[in-house]
C-alpha cells in the first residue's frame, strides 16, 4: 500500500477555454505543476510540519536552552551554565523520586495490560455481534464524559477512613479498624492510575485484535492447539502493535503525570512531575526546565526501547 | 505579551493626557478629586492577589461608591508572587502579603506611596508603622510587616527601619494563624504546638505544603517541644533549618501524617471529612468546617499564633489619573466598609476604628472585643458563624495579635530551605 491512500488527480478546476495560447499556457503549468508527486507531497505535510515545528519542536528547544539558564527568587538570566544539571544529579532527591515515578509507571503498566488485554479480548472474540461489540466498546468510554480530576478525586470520600469503602468492610465484619493505606498511599496512587488509563490500554489492543483475520484462529485450532496456545502463539504476537501503543499511551501519561499523585497520595509522595511543577511554583523555571529534559530525555529512551521490540509502523 | 497590551496602551496615552491638562488646570493636591470626577467612570484598575482579600462585593462596592470599575483576579500565593516579580504591566494593584513584598520590592515593580495622601494614615494599627500593638509590645520573629512596609523615598529599593513617609504596602488584611482541631474527636484540651507531633494522633496529623509557611509551623513545633531553640525563627540558619526538616522527616517516616494540603479545599475536606483532627489551618478554613455542623477549634497554643499580614501595592506603571484613582480606592479601603467585610468573615482591618462604624455592637464585641455573642453572628454573606453565648477562639483583638509568635517570613536561606522541604516531601 502506497503511503497516500488515494492518487493525485490532475487539477483542472473548470472547463480551460481553448484558442488563446496563454491560457493553454498557464493551465498546462499548473498541471505539470501538480502532477509532480514530491512537490504534492511537501504541499500536503507542510500544514503539519509548520504546526508541529512551532507548537511542539520549537517550545521543546525552548526549554532546553532555558534549562541552562540561571536563576535568582525573582528572575531568571540567560546564560549558560551546568548548575541545574549538576545539582539534578547530586541530589539523592532526583533519584528517588526517578524511582518512584519509574515505579508508579511499572506497576500501572502491568496492571493496565492485564485488565485492558482482557477486555479488549473479551470485546473482540467472545462478543460475537458487532453491534454488541461497538455497544460495549462506547460502555467503556463513557467515564471519560467526565473530567480526569473529578474522576480521580471521587475516590478519596470512597477510600477514606469514613468513607465507603471502610465503612462497608467494616458492617461486613471483615476489619474491625478503618484500613488506613487505602487513601493518601501507594495503593490509592496506583489504583487512580490504572482507572484512568486503563482505556488507553483497551482501544488499541482492541483495534488490532479485531483485524486479526479469523481464519488463523481457526487454522490454530484445526491444527490441534489448545485455547492457551492459540493465545499465546496466535493472538498475542498478532495484537502486539497494539500492545506496544497502549504502553507507551500508559508510559508516558503516567510519567508526566503529577496531579494525581499529588492528589491521590495527599502531597505525601512525590514523583518527577511534582518536582517540575513546585520548581515552577516557586519561579525556578531553568531547574523546572533541566528536570523536564531529564524526563523527556528518559521517556523518549523507554519508547525507542519499547520500538525494539515491535515495529509499530511495518504493522499499521 | 505585545498584543493584548495595544489597546490598552492607547486609552491609556488619551487618559494620560487628559489626567495632565486636568492636573495642570487645578492644583494636584488630593483636596480636589471632583475636578475628574467625570474621567474617572472610565478608569480600570487592574488588581490581583490571593484569593483571602479579592473579592467581588469590594468591586462592586467601588463601582458603587468611587465609579471606577476594579477588575479582581485571585490567585494562590506563588501566583501572585510571580506575577509581581515577572509582569509589572499586567496589573495596577498588587494584593501581596509583607513577605512577597520582601521578595519583589527589589525588582522595581512596585512604587512607594506617599502617606500624605492617605488620609487614615494616622489610625493604622501600629504593627504596620512601629511594629508593635502597643508600646509595650515585643516585635515578633519573622518578616514583620513594619519591617517592609517603609522605603527611603519614592524611588528607593531598600528598606527603611523605621517610618519614612514612603510606603511599600497599604496595609488591608491580617491575621494570627494557629493550629485547628477536631474537639470531637480528640476529647481533650490542647495547649501546645508539641500536639502536632504527639503519636497520640498518628495518621491523623497534616502540615500545609507551603514550604515559605510550612517551615515556621514546623519551626513552632521543634521550638516548643525544647529540640531546638532559634535565633529567628523567620531567617533560620541551614543547619537550624537542617534540625527541623529531619524532625519533620523522622516524623513522616514514622507514619505521623496523613496528608499535606496546599489549598484552602484540601484542608477543610481533610477535617471535615475526619481523616485528619489536627493540622495548620486558616480561619475561613475552621469557619468551613463549623458550617458543615461539624465541631472545629482554632486552637489558641501558649507558645503564641504564626501571624501573616497583607497590603495593597501600586504597580510601578500606574500614573497620572489612574494614579489618582488608585489613591482615592485606597482611602476609601482604609474608610471602614472593606474593614467592617473582612473583620465579620474573622480577619482584622488595618483601621479598626473605622471600621466599627459599619459593624454593631455585637459583631464588633464578638470579633474585636473578644465578648460573648448577644445574639447569631453572621458573616456578610449570611452565614450564621457563632451562636449568642459563643466567644471567638483566642479572645480579643489585642489577646490574639498581642500573642504573635512569628510572622509569616522569606529567609536568606530560602532556596536551601526550599530544596529540603522538596526533600521532606519526597522522603
Amino acid at each position: 500500500m502506497g503511503f497516500f491512500p488515494f492518487r493525485v488527480v490532475p487539477y483542472r478546476p473548470f472547463p480551460v477555454p481553448r484558442g488563446r495560447g496563454y491560457t493553454i499556457r498557464a493551465g498546462a503549468q499548473m498541471r505539470n505543476l501538480m502532477k509532480n508527486r514530491h512537490l504534492s507531497g511537501w504541499l500536503l505535510a507542510a500544514p503539519l510540519s509548520v504546526v508541529l515545528l512551532c507548537f511542539l519542536v520549537l517550545p521543546i528547544v525552548m526549554i532546553v536552552v532555558v534549562s541552562f539558564w540561571g536563576a535568582t527568587e525573582f528572575s531568571i538570566y540567560p546564560a549558560f551554565q551546568f548548575d541545574n544539571y549538576q545539582f539534578l544529579f547530586t541530589s539523592p532527591v532526583t533519584y528517588s523520586v526517578f524511582f518512584n515515578t519509574f515505579k508508579y509507571a511499572a506497576i500501572t503498566w502491568v496492571f493496565t495490560l492485564l485488565i485492558g488485554f482482557t477486555v479488549a479480548y473479551f470485546l473482540a472474540f467472545h462478543v460475537r455481534s458487532l453491534t454488541w461489540q461497538i455497544a460495549l466498546f462506547l460502555l467503556c468510554t463513557i467515564p471519560f464524559w467526565t473530567s480526569n480530576i473529578i474522576r480521580m478525586i471521587s475516590w478519596i470520600p470512597f477510600l477514606g477512613r469514613n468513607g465507603l469503602a471502610n465503612s462497608t468492610l467494616i458492617s461486613w465484619g471483615v476489619i474491625d479498624e478503618p484500613l488506613e493505606w487505602l487513601l493518601f498511599s501507594d495503593f490509592s496512587v496506583i489504583l487512580a492510575f490504572v482507572h484512568l488509563y486503563t482505556l488507553f490500554m483497551v482501544v488499541p489492543i482492541f483495534n488490532t485484535m479485531m483485524r486479526i483475520d479469523r481464519s488463523l484462529i481457526e487454522a490454530a485450532y484445526d491444527n490441534g492447539a489448545s485455547g492457551f496456545q492459540t493465545l499465546t502463539n496466535v493472538i498475542i504476537p498478532l495484537t502486539k502493535p497494539g500492545i506496544m501503543i497502549g504502553s507507551i499511551f500508559v508510559v508516558t501519561l503516567v510519567m508526566g503525570d503529577f496531579i494525581t499523585v499529588r492528589f491521590m497520595s495527599g502531597s505525601q509522595s512525590a514523583n518527577v512531575g511534582r518536582l517540575i511543577s513546585n520548581d515552577i511554583a516557586l519561579l525556578q523555571y531553568p531547574s523546572a526546565a533541566a528536570t523536564a529534559v531529564v524526563l523527556l530525555a528518559t521517556v523518549l529512551l523507554i519508547i525507542a526501547v519499547l520500538l525494539r521490540f515491535v515495529d509499530i509502523r511495518k504493522e499499521l | 505579551m505585545k498584543d493584548f497590551e495595544t489597546p490598552k496602551l492607547s486609552r491609556r496615552s488619551v487618559l494620560k493626557g487628559a489626567a495632565a491638562t486636568v492636573t495642570a488646570a487645578g492644583a494636584s493636591t488630593l483636596g480636589a478629586p471632583m475636578i475628574w470626577a467625570q474621567n474617572i467612570k472610565d478608569v480600570t484598575l487592574r488588581q490581583f492577589g490571593t484569593g483571602v482579600s479579592n473579592l467581588n462585593e469590594v468591586a462592586q462596592k467601588v463601582k458603587e461608591d468611587l465609579g471606577f470599575t476594579l477588575e479582581m483576579t485571585a490567585l494562590d500565593s506563588d501566583a501572585v508572587t510571580q506575577r509581581a516579580a515577572t509582569q509589572p504591566d499586567s496589573f495596577d494593584i498588587a494584593d501581596i502579603e509583607y513577605w512577597i513584598c520582601k521578595k519583589v520590592w527589589p525588582t522595581g515593580n512596585l512604587q512607594a506611596m506617599d502617606v500624605s495622601k492617605i488620609k487614615n494614615y494616622d489610625k493604622i494599627v501600629g504593627i504596620f508603622k512601629s511594629g508593635k500593638l502597643t508600646p509595650e509590645s515585643v516585635i515578633a520573629q519573622g518578616t514583620a510587616p513594619h519591617s517592609v512596609g517603609f522605603v527611603e523615598g519614592p524611588d528607593s529599593n531598600a528598606f527603611a527601619s523605621e517610618e519614612t513617609g514612603w510606603m511599600t504596602l497599604i496595609p488591608t488584611i491580617y491575621n494570627a494563624d494557629t493550629l485547628g482541631i477536631r474537639p470531637d474527636l480528640i476529647g481533650r484540651p490542647i495547649e501546645s504546638w508539641t500536639e502536632l507531633l504527639n503519636p497520640e494522633f498518628k495518621g491523623k496529623a497534616s502540615i500545609l505544603d507551603i514550604s515559605s509557611i510550612g517551615i515556621m509551623d514546623a519551626a513552632m513545633v521543634c521550638e516548643a517541644m525544647g529540640e531546638i531553640q532559634y535565633g529567628d525563627k523567620g531567617n533560620m540558619t541551614r543547619e537550624e533549618i537542617d534540625k527541623t526538616m529531619a524532625i519533620f522527616t523522622e516524623a513522616k517516616k514514622n507514619g505521623q501524617f496523613r496528608a499535606f494540603w496546599k489549598t484552602f479545599d484540601e484542608s477543610v475536606n481533610l477535617m471535615a471529612s475526619g481523616e485528619v483532627v489536627i493540622q495548620s489551618m486558616w480561619s475561613p478554613a475552621i469557619t468551613a468546617v463549623k458550617s458543615r455542623g461539624i465541631p472545629c477549634v482554632y486552637q489558641p497554643l501558649k507558645e503564641g499564633y504564626r501571624s501573616w499580614g497583607g497590603g495593597i501595592g501600586l504597580s510601578k506603571s500606574l500614573s497620572g489619573l489612574e494614579l489618582d484613582a488608585a489613591y482615592e480606592y485606597i482611602n476609601w479601603y482604609l474608610d471602614g466598609w472593606v474593614g467592617g467585610f473582612l473583620m465579620r468573615q474573622g480577619y482584622y482591618s488595618a483601621v479598626p476604628e473605622t471600621s466599627k462604624n459599619f459593624m454593631d455592637e455585637n459583631e464588633w464585641g464578638y470579633w474585636f472585643e473578644g465578648k460573648e455573642a448577644t445574639g447569631d453572628i453572621t458573616n456578610p454573606f449570611g452565614d450564621v458563624m457563632a451562636k449568642a453565648g459563643e466567644t471567638r477562639d483566642g479572645g480579643s483583638f489585642y489577646d490574639r495579635m498581642g500573642a504573635v509568635a512569628c510572622w509569616n517570613a522569606v529567609m536568606d536561606e530560602n532556596q536551601y530551605m526550599v530544596r529540603k522541604w522538596n526533600e521532606f516531601i519526597a522522603a
